[in-house]
């Protein structure tokens, strides 16, 4: 958990009013309050992803909520499908674990 | 070993740092591991393409290069985490769809896209499938309706109503079940049950005993003694029996056949009236017939009763 002072001097560049403005649109969501945010190294990442959408990208912030809402379903579901392998490796037997493999495999 | 950084973003050796800035934005794009999730031929192809542009968007860097001091790999940074690396786990949950989730899965996730492995299509019957949970319901009904059976309608909590057939010599505790009334089942799972408890009220003047029914039945001194027709109540209506003369109180006569119906493999109980003297108002003609009246066989009853010491 880093505070937003000790946040821009790790991302050179990063203006404060942008990152305040995605913190209110909501695209960063760091723990605390207003004044005392906590962030923690997912929020880190997902202010280098934005900055790198919009900047080298040029996915402009009228754009970004829909990219970022996509992503968020496709790790969504990514995290889901894990857990469901982690449930399955966990809970069924080997056997049918090669049954499903065989079923999936291409023909 | 990396390719020429100019060959990697296809640019000409003397391309200008905004046609480099062009190039590499289209391949980035295509290629960011976070917009690739999973696919690590892309990932490997990004960082090639973000070292290439690395030196190539740097100046300095760049106439470095194009004068041979440094190769193309030679300032390769560090890989910072990706996105993607907590994207996909744990801390992901921060930016689920609705807002933070909360850990294992909702009905939604269940019945969504992964639906089709918790139901019975395409498998076979039985196996794995999630059926909906059974329902209680308690339903009182009252004693003759028991006894008979008889139809009464339940309104369930949901607004749906449910005809339930009592059927003739329904006990109380007794439970019903309705196959598939109760909650629906996940995306093709069969329903729950509904199960329901059958609740009897007692009686004013019936008592249920197994397949008998027992009632008290007040007569006339005049009845108990001398004998005569009386009408007995039963749950199917009043029936016409005779009294024989000398019935003390206490008595049991029994009505063959008129307790609960014959129903599932049980025969039909009898009725069982218990006989109870009812002496009525104060009688003077009987009052001083007693004073005067000489029994002939002079009897202590409770001489059976005697304690000794």
């Amino acid at each position: 958990m880093i505070s937003i002072e000790v946040l821009v001097t790790q991302l050179p560049g990063l203006r404060r009013q942008d990152l305040e403005r995605w913190i209110a649109y909501e695209w960063v969501r760091p723990d605390g309050v207003a004044g005392h945010y906590e962030f923690r190294a997912i929020d880190v990442a997902r202010i280098r992803l934005i900055r790198e959408l919009r900047d080298e990208m040029q996915v402009n912030e009228e754009a970004l909520p829909v990219v970022l809402s996509l992503l968020d379903q496709l790790y969504d579901l990514r995290r889901r499908m894990r857990e469901l392998g982690n449930a399955v490796g966990r809970t069924v037997p080997g056997e049918i674990r090669q049954s499903l493999a065989e079923d999936l495999a291409p023909r | 070993m990396l390719d020429d950084p100019y060959k990697t973003l296809g640019v000409a050796r003397d391309a200008s740092p905004d046609d480099i800035s062009r190039a590499y934005r289209k391949l980035a794009k295509q290629h960011h591991p976070d917009l690739n999730p999973g696919n690590a031929k892309a990932e490997e192809r990004f960082k090639v393409v973000a070292a290439a542009y690395e030196l190539l968007s740097d100046p300095e860097k760049r106439s470095r290069f194009d004068r041979g001091e440094i190769d193309a790999g030679g300032h390769e940074q560090a890989p910072q985490p990706s996105y993607r690396d907590y994207a996909e786990g744990e801390p992901g949950r921060r930016y689920g769809r609705a807002g933070p989730q909360p850990e294992g899965w909702s009905n939604e996730d269940f019945g969504d896209i992964f639906g089709s492995m918790f139901s019975e299509r395409g498998r076979p019957a039985g196996d794995a499938s999630i059926r909906g949970k059974d329902e209680r319901y308690a339903l009182t009904t009252d004693f003759i309706d028991a006894v008979a059976g008889a139809t009464r309608r339940l309104t369930l909590p949901d607004g749906r109503t449910l005809d339930v057939k009592i059927s003739p010599g329904s006990t109380d505790g007794q439970v019903l079940r309705l196959r598939g009334q109760g909650s629906g089942g996940w995306n093709g799972g069969a329903a729950g049950d509904a199960l329901i408890e059958i609740h009897v009220a007692p009686h004013r003047v019936f008592r249920r005993d197994g397949q008998d029914i027992r009632l008290e039945l007040p007569v006339t001194l005049t009845e108990a003694v001398l004998g005569g027709p009386v009408e007995v109540p039963t749950p199917g209506g009043p029936v016409h029996m005779r009294v024989p003369a000398q019935s003390d109180s206490g008595t049991e006569l029994r009505l063959r056949g008129r307790g609960v119906p014959a129903h599932g493999g049980l025969a039909a109980g009898n009725l069982y009236a218990k006989l109870r003297v009812v002496l009525g108002m104060p009688d003077a003609a009987l009052e001083d017939f007693l004073r005067t009246w000489t029994p002939e066989h002079p009897a202590n009853p409770r001489a059976a009763m005697e304690v000794s010491e």
